[in-house]
């Protein structure tokens, strides 16, 4: 079976001055797949004939030998350029694969674990009154604690994110912008434990000790979102072009209606994806929920003022130290109701988005 | 309701670095005047300080005088919102607003300023000032589709309608024409012949034959050498300079010689 066209000896047909030849060898269309299909076939055939099948194995080799043969047949039948594109576009697909692959493991390792006990009950009951070795109880208190934890960093960290961003794109000059875009970066690097007892530390001051709450978290992971929103802002900001702000200016409308006008509608796609993000960010933090809004609550609490709030994150950790086997089952439907939740946000988010873009026709 | 400007002795900086020297001149009232010049001899720069856009650019400042009628657009207490209200402003890229219809770009003068304004009142600036720019029999049907989905042309017609919508008494055109095919470019220039019946008009071009079509003055820029800043070199009716012009500079500009 000949999978190649050979290439043509020698220059082409033309009467006297030598003429380039413009025309090259190439592989069929279908030698990729083919080759690929061949190739994870041959390599499983020995695997088996040796009886040490391995899915590791097997893939590493299938690649391997992919790549190898692929080039050599494109060397021999094409040209060296084109032998070097096909080991680069096998090369960016492996890397491909291996970027892909912590990512499915974890969520199939999270769904496999968490369906247990993912139903109704679980997401509609708290664990108020329940021993930890019951057969019962759910995270209800702990989506509540959630939400209204991050709800409230948002509410927090949105408007002074955001409002910092336009301060910096559209007024702040010289070293006042440099030290700000500086303090941000230096924001981002915080560890979010740090972040935490700041909190802690400020609750102390001025409530006394003891009396950490909801507030006190959302306060924390506001810390952490802020940074995040501003960048994410910053950026979306100055994509706007420049010509609508002038378009405004020439229409004798002032700079902080332009802003508001034209700015940030025109940004609010990029605004509200880069929130969803800083808010993905924050939501599975652990460390400075547990120092803040505290360890060990089990009742549905609302109210972010009053007493300690469990939370997701804090939920998994502190199922997984009991150490019981329903323990890991709460936790893994714990982590599967948390990777919901971000992704139904991001959902929310690309609605949002859409609503928000501008249309072209 | 058209404005008469006269500028005298305006230097035009940006940081350091003088860009405009010593620019006097008067622009008339209810007619054309157009800027000819090379690329980089101030020509837009120059028509930016006309109505205090040049503050928009960092480091961007003028010195001199520009008398609008009897008002100076520099004096301490004027505000510069203000002047751009009374001195409207095309661009050289078409730029409606993304996020609003063909409607509310025409109105966005008066909505970003938060004017309040009954729906038949609205009704009629909208079709007044796309009449005005020529484009009402294109879009009459479509107002409430997004600006952004009109072709270059009609889009540029679209920001002289939003323009005039503010009822400024002089309209700047920054190159108005230089992204626009032959066809589209007709059209404003057609557009502009009936605006100066009502405005004044002040026109930024690299095409010389647009000058002599749509003007009745014209000015040439030049730069003495590169680095050095822009100068009016010449200054007069549009027949004139373009046929018996006083300078050598402006002579060698206008056949081709250099520039």
């Amino acid at each position: 079976m000949s999978l190649t066209t050979a290439q043509p000896a020698g220059p082409g047909p033309g009467a006297g001055a030598p003429r380039r030849d413009l025309r090259s060898g190439s592989l069929p269309r279908y030698f990729p797949a083919a080759l690929l299909a061949s190739s994870a076939a041959v390599v499983a055939g020995v695997l088996l004939a040796f009886s040490s099948f391995g899915f590791v194995l097997w893939a590493v080799l299938t690649a391997l030998s992919y790549t190898v043969i692929v080039v050599a047949a494109s060397a021999r039948v094409e040209s060296g350029r084109k032998a070097v594109d096909r080991l680069v576009t096998s090369l960016v697909y492996i890397c491909f694969a291996l970027a892909m692959l912590p990512l499915v493991s974890v969520l199939w390792t999270v769904l496999g674990n968490g369906l247990a006990r993912f139903d109704g009950y679980f997401l509609s009951v708290s664990m108020n009154g329940v021993l930890p070795s019951m057969d019962a109880g759910g995270a209800y208190h702990a989506i509540v604690g959630t939400l209204a934890i991050t709800g409230m960093a948002t509410l927090i960290s949105v408007p002074v994110g955001v409002m910092t961003a336009v301060y910096l794109v559209e007024y702040a000059r010289g070293r006042m912008k440099r030290t700000i875009m500086f303090f941000v970066d230096v924001m981002t690097g915080i560890p979010s434990i740090v972040a935490g007892l700041f909190v802690v530390a400020l609750w102390i001051i001025l409530f006394g000790p003891g009396n950490t709450n909801g507030a006190a978290g959302a306060l924390s992971l506001a810390v952490l979102m802020i940074p995040v929103v501003v960048r994410s802002s910053e950026e979306m900001l100055r994509l706007v072009p420049q010509d609508l702000r002038e378009a405004s200016y020439a229409l004798g409308v002032p700079k902080w209606r332009t802003i508001t006008k034209v700015v940030l509608p025109t940004s609010a796609a990029g605004l509200t994806t880069g929130i969803m993000l800083a808010i993905a960010r924050v939501i599975g933090e652990t460390a400075p929920l547990i120092l803040t809004a505290g360890s060990s609550a089990v009742s549905i609490n609302w109210n972010l003022f009053d007493g300690q709030m469990m939370s997701l994150p804090v939920f998994i950790y502190s199922q997984v130290r009991m150490g019981g086997a329903v323990n890991y089952e709460r936790a893994w439907a714990a982590a599967l109701t948390l990777i919901l939740v971000v992704m139904l946000l991001f959902f929310l988010a690309r609605m949002i988005g859409r609503l928000f873009a501008p249309k072209s026709r | 309701m058209a404005k008469r400007i006269d500028v005298s002795g305006l230097h035009v900086y940006y940081g350091d670095f003088l860009a405009v020297e010593d620019v006097s001149m008067t622009i008339e009232p209810r007619s054309v005047t157009a800027f000819i010049g090379s690329s980089g001899c101030g020509k837009s720069t120059f028509l930016r300080t006309l109505n205090r856009m040049h503050e928009v650019t960092p480091g961007a400042r003028a010195e001199g005088k520009v008398l609008l009628d009897d008002m100076d657009i520099y004096a301490p207490d004027v505000d510069p919102v203000l002047v751009r209200s009374e001195v409207g402003m095309v661009f050289q890229k078409a730029n409606p607003f993304p996020t609003m219809s063909i409607y509310d770009n025409v109105l966005a003068g008066a909505r970003l300023n938060n004017k309040r304004m009954s729906k038949a009142a609205a009704d009629e600036l909208v079709e007044d000032s796309l009449r005005g720019a020529n484009l009402w029999e294109e879009v009459k049907d479509r107002l409430n589709k997004p600006g952004s989905g009109l072709s270059g042309g009609q889009q540029q017609r679209l920001c002289i309608a939003r323009a005039t919508a503010v009822k400024p008494s002089v309209l700047l055109m920054d190159e108005p024409c230089s992204a626009l095919d032959p066809i589209s470019t007709l059209a404003i220039e057609d557009l502009i012949h009936k605006l100066k019946e009502d405005y004044t008009i002040v026109i930024v071009t690299h095409n010389m034959q647009q000058a002599a079509r749509v003007s009745d003055r014209t000015a040439f820029f030049n730069l003495s050498a590169p680095g050095k800043p822009g100068k009016l070199v010449e200054m007069g009716e549009t027949n004139k300079i373009f046929t018996r012009p006083e300078k050598k500079d402006t002579e060698n500009y206008i056949t081709g010689r250099f520039g």
